[in-house]
């Protein structure tokens, strides 16, 4: 299957996505990837550690420490993605991480390894549109979908440019603020999704801050997709090795409260 | 590679680029934010009103302009070439950091800004900081590597005298970098109220260009001074290399005068053979880092290394994307001066000129020590002394083994 299709299709269920982030390198992360699969997750975010976090709060950070003091390099993030398709051969899997360990042997070196890890999408923190060249065209080129950020600081001004190339999923980030923080109003999200989708046909996931079940509902009923992060790693850096049987259940809770809602984009 | 343009003096393009190097490599969330600055900044360079009021601060407050100094005792001891000293270790404060947190600040009021962070290394920039928000009261947040706050001390209680709130930061390896990493985590959550004053000429398009012009007080006296004190300008410039912002801060107005030629000094911290150095342009890589793209010290992975320097103030993995380009372009020359050389260097200008210099500087001076006997005596060599030494005392006693 295509890393478009792949994509598209986790978009095109009748319910809303359910997208799980977890840091590459910490803890087992095969059977980590495999839990939230089993769970009931619709696409994988498998983050590439880097020392610098600048976005991340302290529960990604800290999963980003553990990893690299774990000995964690990019042909390892690498080879987790691409044993992660060949065990998973339809579920999306979309790179997250920042700009530097991405583009260090060249954007090309990194599309071709990312393509042929058979990842169907990046997201890189710190390339905004501006400075989309340092990254975009070579994996447009790859047909791995560029997938950008929009946050609440993104007037309607700037929202085409950021709209332009990208595509996969729109990751609209809930609050001004790093991940794992504080939760925004529901009618905050609900206005800005709905302005976003009056822009694009891409699909619209919101993260940042979603934590619980109840908090993932509520944003299920007004967006595309619901991202949640910092309290898988969490469940990850308590749980050590018996973090995949937390990850299943939690992964669980989470996609049937996600599942269950109405399809805002219908 | 070096082309050979008409001025080396109009950098950066209008995306924030310096060549391949600076840029806007922030999260989005910050995006419309350095945009509104960008727009506010130009608005107040076209506006002489923020000139004026710059000016008169840096004269009456800072104590501008600072003097330039014929080291007569050292040159005799060196042998060789003239050597000058800018001498910025006499401003308010005790180091350039202030020029550029002035024009900061003034750009925090005009924008409505009600609130100010920034990071600092050896304190310097987070005591000046401190400093400016006192003057016009203004709350402030220092972000502080928790291993720094233990080797700077009388820094942090400075700060806190002035009211500010000093942050120890005890993320990754708890320095200059991890500071300036929670100084931008700080920034995204309160992007409504809050000023960011970047302490050096890096950091996301615009603050090189801001910090330089800012800086570049700097290089214009002392380019007036050289004029009318011998009639000429100086053969050769040299200023140490953290961000690189007191450097270019002299350098920017003599670049386009082709006879004057130019050294920044990097840390080589215990020598450039090992890991432990800070020279993020003679031992680094390009790679992208806090906002821009320049030289960094990473491992092949593109993970971010360690820095060390006996100078806190130089121990940063980065360095300001212009000196990326002006390295690229064979303007500028680079060099690095390791721990005990700038040890040696402190203690020659104590003895030789009665003046305590900072170990920033003191890298700088190790150079000159270094070139000055093969330069012919009537050549001039022209160092910024961008800081002065009270702070370091206490490192210096530590690695000379006196006790206090
Ligand atoms: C006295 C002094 N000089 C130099 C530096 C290095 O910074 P820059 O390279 O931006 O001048 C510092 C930084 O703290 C400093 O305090």
């Amino acid at each position: 299957m295509s890393a478009e299709s792949r994509l598209s299709n986790a978009f095109s269920k009748p319910h809303p996505a359910l997208v799980c982030f977890v840091t590459a390198g910490d803890g087992d992360t095969a059977a980590n990837l495999d839990a939230l699969v089993e769970g009931g997750a619709d696409v994988i975010e498998l983050g590439m550690p880097f020392t610098d976090p600048m976005a991340d709060g302290p529960a990604i950070q800290a999963a980003n420490l553990r990893s690299l003091g774990a000995g964690t390099t990019t042909a390892d993030v690498l080879r987790i993605a691409r044993k992660f398709r060949e065990r998973h051969p339809e579920v999306p899997l979309v790179l997250m991480g920042y700009a530097n360990p991405m583009i260090r042997r060249g954007p090309e070196w990194f599309a071709n390894a990312a393509k042929e890890a058979g990842a169907d999408g990046v997201i890189c923190v710190d390339i905004p549109p501006e400075e989309d060249d340092a990254l975009g065209p070579a994996l447009r080129e790859r047909s791995i979908a560029p997938i950008r950020l929009a946050t609440p600081t993104t007037d309607a001004k700037r929202l085409p440019q950021v709209l332009e190339g990208s595509s996969g999923f729109l990751y609209y980030v809930a609050v001004a603020g790093i991940t794992g923080m504080q939760q925004a109003a529901i009618e905050s999200i609900e206005a800005n999704v709905s302005r976003i989708k009056q822009s694009t046909d891409i699909p619209v996931a919101v993260g940042f801050g979603v934590r619980t079940p109840e908090q993932a509902a509520e944003i299920a009923e007004v967006a595309d997709g619901v991202v949640v992060g910092s309290a898988l790693v969490e469940l990850v850096g308590e749980h050590g090795e018996k973090a995949p049987e937390k990850l299943r259940e939690y992964t669980a809770s989470l996609a049937k409260a996600v599942h269950s809602a109405a399809k805002a984009s219908a | 590679m070096a082309s050979n343009p008409n001025t080396y003096r109009n950098q950066p393009d209008e995306r924030g680029h310096f060549g391949d190097y600076g840029g806007r490599y922030v999260a989005e969330t910050l995006m419309p934010l350095i945009l509104d600055l960008e727009r506010e900044y130009r608005a107040a360079q076209a506006d002489p009103e923020f000139q004026r009021e710059f000016d008169d601060l840096l004269e009456h407050y800072v104590g501008r302009p600072s003097p330039l100094y014929f080291a007569e005792r050292l040159t005799e001891a060196l042998g060789g070439a003239q050597v000058w000293f800018k001498r910025d270790e006499l401003n308010h404060t005790g180091a350039h950091k202030i020029n550029n947190c002035i024009g900061q600040i003034l750009l925090a009021r005009r924008m409505g800004k009600t609130r100010i962070i920034a990071e600092t290394g050896a304190g310097q920039h987070g005591v000046a900081t401190a400093t400016v928000c006192a003057r016009f009261g203004l709350p402030c947040v220092i972000y502080m590597g928790a291993e720094d706050v233990k080797r700077q001390s009388p820094n942090v209680f400075r700060m806190k005298l002035l009211g500010a709130e000093v942050v120890p930061v005890t993320s990754g390896g708890a320095t200059l970098k991890d500071a300036m990493n929670e100084g931008l985590r700080d920034w995204v959550a309160n992007v409504h109220d809050t000023f960011y004053i970047i302490g050096t000429a890096a950091g996301p398009h615009p603050y090189p260009e801001l910090v330089r012009d800012f800086q570049s007080v700097i290089g214009r006296e002392a380019r007036q001074q050289m004029q009318d004190r011998i009639g000429r300008l100086p053969d050769l410039l040299v200023a140490a290399i953290g961000g690189g912002s007191n450097a270019l801060g002299l350098f920017h107005p003599f670049l386009d005068d082709p006879e004057v030629k130019m050294l920044g000094v990097e840390a080589a911290g215990h020598g450039l053979d090992g890991d432990e150095h800070a020279a993020s342009l003679l031992g680094g890589v390009p790679g992208v880092l806090h906002g821009n793209k320049t030289y960094l010290l990473q491992d092949e992975d593109g993970q971010i290394t360690e820095g060390h320097s006996i100078s806190a103030g130089l121990d940063y993995p980065g360095i300001g994307p212009e000196h990326a380009w002006l390295k690229e372009m064979e303007r500028v020359e680079y060099t690095a001066v390791t721990d005990e050389e700038a040890l040696e260097a402190f203690q020659l200008l104590c003895r030789t000129e009665g003046i305590i210099p900072a170990l920033e500087p003191s890298h700088a001076i190790a150079a000159v020590a270094k070139i000055a006997k093969d330069m012919p005596k009537d050549s001039v060599i022209l160092a910024n002394l961008c800081g002065r030494g009270d702070k370091d005392i206490f490192t210096v006693a530590e690695r000379l083994g006196v006790e206090m």
